[in-house]
């Protein structure tokens, strides 16, 4: 194993953080001038949203079933069953459904992105595409960017709703509650800053999931294990992200809506 | 062509250096290339020949020296403005970097579409272009349906279709077989003599550099044919590398009477 000197392993980390950033920062820009790829975009959205949603409504609803089964043995101790709905509903459009949605987006997404991305760049695509004047960052990222954060959004509310549907039958069906009384329980436990706490976490994911999918499969070396490489570092760099920007905005939020 | 206009510089390249970690790829690279010039890059492998061309193209950044495309200083360029110079160049890559998931009509046509040109007029041009390259029958195949040269070809078709006023060619007929390779330097031949545009040609094969040196296209014939009484191409000169550092910049003649032991030795 080659070992590198602290001063060169702080200045590489330092440079990746500085062209991450730069990916970022011109990928934003890349939307707000002339051209911009509409159908760049609603083709990822496509491929993003639309074929992730089986992932994410068969994750979110047996999410929410789990989430029923395990705690109705600790709500039946205080005699609180009857406030499963509250606790499904708490949970999943808080915490579980932006985790989980935005964790399995990352694995097929990010992934994919740094892997396509990553052969285009090993096979010279990229610097093709530049030398026939194309900016690949408006052309391939700024799509991937956009289409993630907007079909994240979404497909976060399908798996919370998912998730509270599958509370409900599990509640219903499997531990005898009242279903009238769980979907009522349910609604009345989210108020305002919940919603807005869940609801801003896909958008901040979303974009992770673009541009570190995206930065790792441009910044590719090494042929095909160089993007075997890039596929893991991908997956494995955006869930980190994910997991500390969740706790984050949670602080965030509960610090500003106080709960 | 008139004698002033065949001497205005399109490229023109001083002190050009870059390193790659402590590995100097390029060392005070300086040459000028004029209108109507080719130029035959030729050296040993590994010598910097890929690199002195992206950097020229502005895909690479120098670490020091300048660069003048159509006498504009490309190394202070902004990006938009690089995507701007690059409109007038064509690129034709090593390994063609054809893009996988596009058919042959939509890769050559690619920079019509981006520039918003007619579906119609698009197709026309792609049409001209691949008959260019003697590859019509392959319009809507995809790269991984063709072979080797035939991605090679489409490549220069894509590069061709703007009438760039500049061609860069990355070792055109690198990993080809001889009669493919002959077919590809006759193309670039044709377009040479057909067009009379700068261009610049970067091969590790002599024989290549030496068919384009001694050979014209015959517009009659519609093939190549030797200059008479061995005579060489007067727009056609040599620039060798060895090691990131200019050795011989010349004409054919001055090649081939060259005394350098090196020189002699490389084209021995």
């Amino acid at each position: 194993m080659k070992f590198v000197s602290p001063t060169e392993f702080a200045k590489d980390k330092l440079w990746s953080v500085q062209e991450y950033s730069l990916l970022c920062g011109r990928s934003i820009a890349s939307l707000f001038s002339r051209p911009v790829y509409f159908s760049d975009i609603f083709t990822q959205m496509d491929s993003i949203g639309i074929g992730s949603l089986p992932i994410v409504i068969l994750s979110g609803f047996f999410t929410g079933c789990v989430l029923a089964l395990q705690s109705v043995s600790s709500l039946k101790e205080f005699g609180a069953v009857s406030m499963t709905g509250t606790l499904v509903s708490l949970s999943m459009v808080k915490e579980l459904g932006p985790v989980l949605t935005g964790l399995m987006v990352s694995g097929r997404n990010a992934s994919g992105m740094a892997s396509e991305l990553g052969s285009m760049k090993v096979t010279e695509q990229l610097d093709a595409m530049r030398a026939l004047g194309v900016d690949p960052i408006r052309k391939l990222v700024a799509p991937r960017v956009s289409a993630t954060v907007f079909m994240l959004f979404w497909l976060t509310v399908i798996s919370d709703a998912v998730g509270m549907l599958g509370g409900g039958l599990v509640g219903v069906f499997m531990l005898g509650l009242n279903a009238h009384s769980y979907w009522r329980t349910s609604y009345r436990a989210l108020n305002y800053g919940d919603v807005v706490q869940g609801m801003t976490k896909p958008v901040f994911f979303g974009f992770i999931i673009a541009t570190v999918g995206c930065y790792f499969g441009v910044s590719t070396k090494g042929g095909t294990q160089g993007v075997g490489k890039a596929t893991t570092q991908a997956v494995v760099v955006s869930s980190v992200m994910i997991i500390v920007m969740d706790f984050l905005i949670s602080r965030l939020t509960i610090g500003i809506f106080g709960r | 062509m008139p004698e002033e206009k065949a001497k205005e510089p399109v490229l023109e390249v001083q002190n050009v250096s870059i390193a790659f970690d402590d590995n100097r790829v390029l060392d005070d690279v300086s040459f000028t290339l004029y209108n109507g010039e080719t130029c035959v890059l030729l050296g040993p492998a590994g010598g910097g020949k890929s690199v002195l061309l992206k950097i020229i193209n502005g895909l690479i950044p120098p670490d020091s020296g300048s660069i003048r495309v159509f006498g504009q200083e490309i190394t202070t360029m902004k990006q938009q403005e690089l995507f701007q110079m690059r409109r007038r160049v064509g690129m034709v890559f090593q390994e063609s970097a054809l893009f996988d998931s596009m058919n042959v009509e939509d890769n050559v046509a690619y920079r019509l579409n981006e520039e918003g040109v007619d579906p119609a007029e698009a197709h026309k041009r792609v049409e001209e272009s691949l008959e260019f390259v003697e590859l019509s029958q392959a319009i809507s195949k995809f790269p991984s349906e063709l072979s080797g040269g035939m991605r090679r070809r489409v490549s220069i078709a894509r590069a061709l279709i703007t009438k760039p006023d500049l061609i860069l060619y990355d070792s055109p007929t690198g990993g080809l077989d001889p009669i493919t390779s002959t077919t590809i330097v006759e193309l670039i031949l044709k377009q040479r003599d057909e067009s009379h545009t700068a261009s610049l040609m970067i091969t590790h094969r002599l024989q290549d550099a030496f068919f384009l040196a001694t050979h014209h296209w015959d517009s009659a014939t519609k093939s190549a044919q030797l200059i008479p009484d061995g005579g060489v191409d007067k727009n056609t000169k040599f620039l060798v590398l060895n090691e990131g550092r200019v050795v011989f910049d010349g004409s054919t003649l001055e090649l081939t009477h060259s005394e350098d032991p090196w020189l002699q030795n490389f084209l021995s």
